[in-house]
């Protein structure tokens, strides 16, 4: 299992063809308290870089940005009613959505770890 | 002239030597000289409060007010009985003078009266969620389309023909500017019927928007209405008279998704139109499209409650081009005044003062039928507005202003074919005499 | 002891307003209207008079206001409200009038409004102006509708506005509420509009420049001969955000810089108060090739009289359901007939010269991103704090504990960590001495004690609030809490 980076401070976890996505612990610092995520819907189709949803915190609101190209097999509907814990875990319980890879190969194109490590210094 | 600067000489001079200029000319110095003000603006010199006072109530004296004379107008603004407390309490610097709660500590009496008038809104009107008040009655409209379009993804819209026709106006104006349709459902016998809504639905439409009870005072069956919307994925907007809502169901109740309305009537003077009060409230599913400010109840370090501006990742200043509103500015003045009407009339005084005003505007319905020459065009059921067909309606209400009656709002001003027909509003300030005397006075002009 | 809230002192029963009593014969409701629509339950308290009294009054007290002290928002001109405006407001020929009432018995409020737009104008030097916006982002919308207007009947094809990222929020909301996209433009080293980023993105699209001069940092644009060239080379339109006109009336006016649209807002640069956010008033001033387009009813003379005109073929049509916050336009008027044409100048002569004042002092212990003179408000950057752990909202809360309101915080977004300071000209020397000297002794206190201010204020009605639980768990409805 691999998690890979973009550049707008989402993660993704490979597993099999499916990806998980969320927001790193860089962002979810930055941001601050998070009050609420507006998730996709389970079946909608993302495309790679292309906005997906929101996360808003008490003072400011971001875009989320699809890592990849795919189908939304799976929400987090846990964010509904906490959406603190984009907070506390943001690369664990935190998750925003799992995404069905149209293209696999696009995987390969994310940041490492190490790369967008360099991105938030 | 009078000043409100309180600088003296000294100071100026001290604090010219501060900043290190010789004089205040020199602050402005970077603005180019082919830019700068030759001269003086070209305005009456200034002058001392009393003598200002003095020609402002001149200017004032020359109104005819709805004190010395009978005011039977309405049509989204209504001559109510206004208690006096209400004043007194808005011309306490502490709420007049505040501005937006930005700092919520310094502003605990601002917020928790917002937080009071919201919950009040949603009570009157049966909704979850209500803001802290948007402009007035017109543009609440145009903020709940904004919301059913941004909602259903759909651009088109159906506007109830009976719909204030100055709303639509304004519906046409902004809501227009971005693209949205309308469609125009028209009446028959003062109300729609809501096939013809059945007939033009489909599921491109956004939302119905209807008001209750509309503008020729017909209650509008927005039930039935409502639930033809829903079958087509559409939201149902109706905008309400607070008022009658102490008699009659709240839209809540009876299927609204959206509830705006004029808040005028709910103690705020009639003053030529404005500040009024534009209220909007909706349920739980559209609480992240309610435009403008909420306010929320929260708790303080120490765990004592405390009030805030609330989801304002919603709002213009967060959200820039992407907010759905530009509302900053409200009305906040105005939701007081309703909060303090609604306080102080309390429950059984708002359904009294609904009961009174039916009850007169029913009366003066009986009295107007022994009139010769007077009809009626529709037969619904009616709140306290009527639409009356009067021979030669615009002389006669000429005549009638000149004897002291401000005796109705021709129709013609915007339906064509209403000629001769005019819009009475009866609320509970007036008094048996005044309606007979407006019948007798009546019967004179159209029969003498 | 927190004030309860109004519903907690409810008692069933109770009455707080008696009505006359009914003077017909009634009949029941229930014979004229279907029982489905007839009201079930009305969730309303029921109180005393006194009880109503009090309970505001107690509220009252927990406000800061202009009335109780010094309230340095930038960008919102909180000057004294002078108190014979609320007199003029409520006096019965203007507040005891319906809109609907004939012409001929609203003459003097005809007269009133006509009036006001003349003067207004002259102020803006525009042409014409409307006083139906009810407020600035409202005023916003009205004069892009006119734009857009424009534009059509040019025959331009123009989609995309011009906005620099100090300006206000409401800006970019506006151009989306009519449908134009927003392009942003930097500022430049000495905080106005940075030429070349402009330049590199004007293009025959771009249907107008939205911009407040002085900015939103108080500095005067220089260039602003310059902008107008370029924005007119392309057949745009200059447009004014007149929240920042108090520091300039008199001394320079938007008509001569070369802007076509300007939209005011009465409840700063005019004094009417702002009612703890609102009503306010945003009347819109156009050049003449414009004036066709403005919302209607208009106010005409025709010599004799003062008429409603609402047959303008190329309005952009009405705006509001109304004149406009007509009692909020009475008090402009007050303030405009007290102050005339020396009055106004002097305000903005005044305002200009507390900001500086200020600025010269503050200067020296807080960091100021651009050092040149201001207008009649100036921007602080609080980042010098960071290294003792100290933000911008902590100095911004701290000043609540001496009494003072906070400046706007963390707008202008360009400016870091930004304080926002806006004297005006109705606060003495003595006040803005006060002042800064409880901002200096902030500073020390971020030195020496950053707790106390981290955890400040101390002395408020009440202390820090969790936002954030506020904007999870909502508890926007009394009847409607969460558990
Ligand atoms: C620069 C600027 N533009 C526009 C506005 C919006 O004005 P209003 O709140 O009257 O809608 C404000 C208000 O704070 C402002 O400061």
């Amino acid at each position: 299992m691999t998690t890979k980076f973009t550049k707008e401070h989402e993660w993704a976890k490979l597993e099999g063809d499916t990806v998980t996505v969320g927001i790193t612990d860089y962002a979810a610092h930055q941001l601050g308290d998070v009050v609420f995520v507006e998730l996709p819907a389970k079946g909608s189709k993302l495309q790679k870089d292309k906005v997906f949803g929101t996360i808003e915190s008490v003072k400011t609101v971001s875009d989320l940005y699809s890592p990849v190209t795919g189908e939304v097999v799976a929400v987090n509907d846990n964010l509904e009613n906490n959406p603190a814990l984009v907070n506390e875990e943001p690369m664990g319980a935190g998750w925003i959505c799992k995404v069905k890879m149209a293209n696999p190969s696009e995987f390969d194109q994310l940041l490492s770890e190490a790369d967008y490590k360099k991105i938030c210094d | 002239m009078a000043t409100y600067i309180p600088t003296t000489p000294d100071e100026l001079q001290e604090m010219l030597g501060a900043i290190g200029v010789k004089s205040i000319d020199d602050l402005f110095a970077e603005i180019p000289p082919e830019l700068r003000l030759q001269g003086e603006l070209n305005l009456p010199a200034g002058m001392s409060e009393s003598e200002m006072a003095r020609k402002v109530a001149r200017l004032a004296e020359t109104n005819e007010t709805v004190d010395k004379n009978v005011c039977f107008l309405g049509g989204g603004a209504y001559d109510h009985i206004i208690p006096a407390v209400i004043d007194h309490i808005l011309l306490r610097g502490d709420f007049f003078t505040a501005y937006t709660p930005y700092q919520p500590e310094v502003s605990q009496g601002t917020l928790q009266c917002i937080y009071e008038y919201q919950s009040l809104i949603c009570g009157l009107t049966g909704m979850d969620q209500s803001n802290a008040s948007l402009y007035e009655g017109a543009t609440a409209n145009v903020e709940a389309i904004n919301m059913a379009t941004a909602q259903t993804g759909r651009s088109k819209v159906l506007v109830l023909q009976t719909l204030n026709p100055e709303y639509r106006r304004v519906i046409n104006t902004l809501n227009g500017a971005l693209g949205v349709e309308i469609v125009t459902v028209p009446f028959e016998d003062g109300a729609v019927d809501p096939s013809r809504v059945q007939e033009l639905m489909n599921d491109k439409i956004a939302a119905v928007v209807m008001q209750y009870p509309n503008f020729f005072g017909s209650i509008e069956d927005i039930e039935r209405i409502s639930e033809i919307a829903h079958a087509a994925g559409a939201l149902s907007i109706v905008s309400a008279n607070p008022i009658a809502l102490g008699l009659i169901e709240a839209p809540g109740k009876l299927g609204a998704d959206i509830v705006t309305g004029e808040g005028q009537p709910l103690g705020i003077p009639l003053s030529f139109g404005g500040p009024y009060l534009g209220f909007i409230a909706a349920k739980k599913a559209l609480l992240r499209r309610m435009p403008g400010r909420i306010v929320g109840r929260t708790k303080d370090i120490d765990g004592k409650i405390g009030f805030v501006l609330t989801l304002q990742a919603r709002e213009q200043h967060i959200r820039r081009e992407k907010a759905s509103s530009n509302i900053c500015s409200n009305q906040a003045l105005m939701a007081l005044n309703a909060t303090i009407y609604m306080s102080l009339l309390g429950r059984d005084g708002i359904k009294e003062v609904a009961y009174q005003s039916f009850q007169k505007a029913h009366y003066m319905k009986r009295e107007l039928a022994k009139v010769e020459g007077v009809s009626f065009p529709f037969t619904g059921s009616f709140f306290h507005e009527l639409v009356v067909k009067i021979p030669n309606a615009r002389k006669v209400l000429g005549k009638m202003s000149k004897k002291g009656v401000f005796a109705g709002i021709p129709l013609d001003n915007w339906f064509t074919s209403l000629k001769d027909c005019v819009l009475i509003a009866v609320t509970e300030k007036r008094t048996k005499d005044e309606i007979d005397n407006y019948c007798n006075m009546l019967g004179g002009f159209i029969n003498g | 002891m927190a004030e309860p809230l109004i519903f907690d002192l409810n008692k069933d029963g109770r009455r707080g307003y008696a009505l006359p009593a009914l003077d017909v014969p009634a009949l029941d409701p229930a014979d004229h209207i279907p029982s489905r629509f007839l009201r079930q339950e009305l969730p309303l308290p029921s109180l005393s008079e006194l009880e109503v009294v009090r309970h505001f009054t107690r509220l009252s007290r927990l406000n800061h206001s202009v009335d109780i002290g010094f309230y340095p928002l930038g960008s919102c001109t909180m000057k004294y409200n002078p108190k014979v405006n609320e007199n003029m407001a409520r006096l019965p020929g203007f507040a005891h009038i319906h809109p609907q009432q004939p012409e001929e018995t609203v003459q003097g409020a005809l007269e009133m409004l006509k009036t006001l737009e003349d003067q207004l104008a002259e102020v803006t030097g525009m042409d014409a102006m409307t006083l139906q916006p009810a407020a600035g982002a409202h005023g916003e919308m009205t004069g892009l509708l006119i734009m857009k207007a424009y534009h059509k009947k040019q025959g331009n094809h123009k989609t995309k506005i011009m906005i620099p990222d100090s300006g206000h929020g409401t800006n970019p909301a506006s151009c989306s509420m009519v449908g134009y996209e927003v392009i942003n433009i930097k500022s430049d080293a000495r905080g106005s509009i940075d030429i070349e980023d402009l330049k590199a993105k004007l293009s025959p699209d771009v249907a107008g420049l939205m911009i407040t001069n002085p900015s939103t940092l108080g500095l005067f644009d220089e260039n602003i001969g310059e902008l107008a060239s370029l924005i007119h080379s392309v057949d745009g339109l200059l447009y004014y955000d007149g929240a920042n006109l108090n520091a300039i009336m008199g001394w320079t006016r938007p008509g001569d810089m070369g802007f076509d649209i300007v939209h005011l807002n009465l409840h700063k640069t005019f004094s009417t108060p702002h009612g703890g956010g609102g009503p306010g008033a945003g009347p819109v001033g156009v050049k003449k090739h414009l004036e066709a387009f403005l919302p209607n009813p208009r106010v005409v003379f025709d010599g004799k009289k003062y008429k409603l005109q609402t047959k303008c073929r190329e309005s952009v049509g009405p705006v509001l359901g109304s004149v406009g916050n007509f009692l909020v336009l009475v008090r402009a008027f007050a303030y405009i007939m007290v102050n005339g044409r020396e009055g106004l100048k002097n305000a903005s002569a005044y305002a200009v010269l507390n900001a500086n004042y200020m600025m010269a002092r503050l200067k020296k212990t807080y960091h100021l991103p651009y050092d040149r003179f201001c207008k009649h408000e100036f921007v602080l950057s609080g980042k010098s704090l960071a290294q003792y752990g100290v933000k911008t909202l902590d100095v911004a809360k701290r000043l609540l504990d001496f009494g003072f309101h906070a400046p706007t915080i963390y707008f202008p977004m360009i400016v870091e960590e930004s304080m926002m300071f806006e004297p005006t000209e109705t606060e003495s020397k003595g006040t803005l001495d006060c002042f800064m000297e409880a901002m200096e002794m902030i500073a020390r206190e971020a030195a020496e004690n950053p707790d106390n201010l981290k955890n400040a204020p101390l002395k408020t009605p009440v202390r820090r609030l969790d936002e954030a639980t506020a904007a999870r768990k909502p508890d926007i409805n009394y009847f409607q809490r969460p558990e």
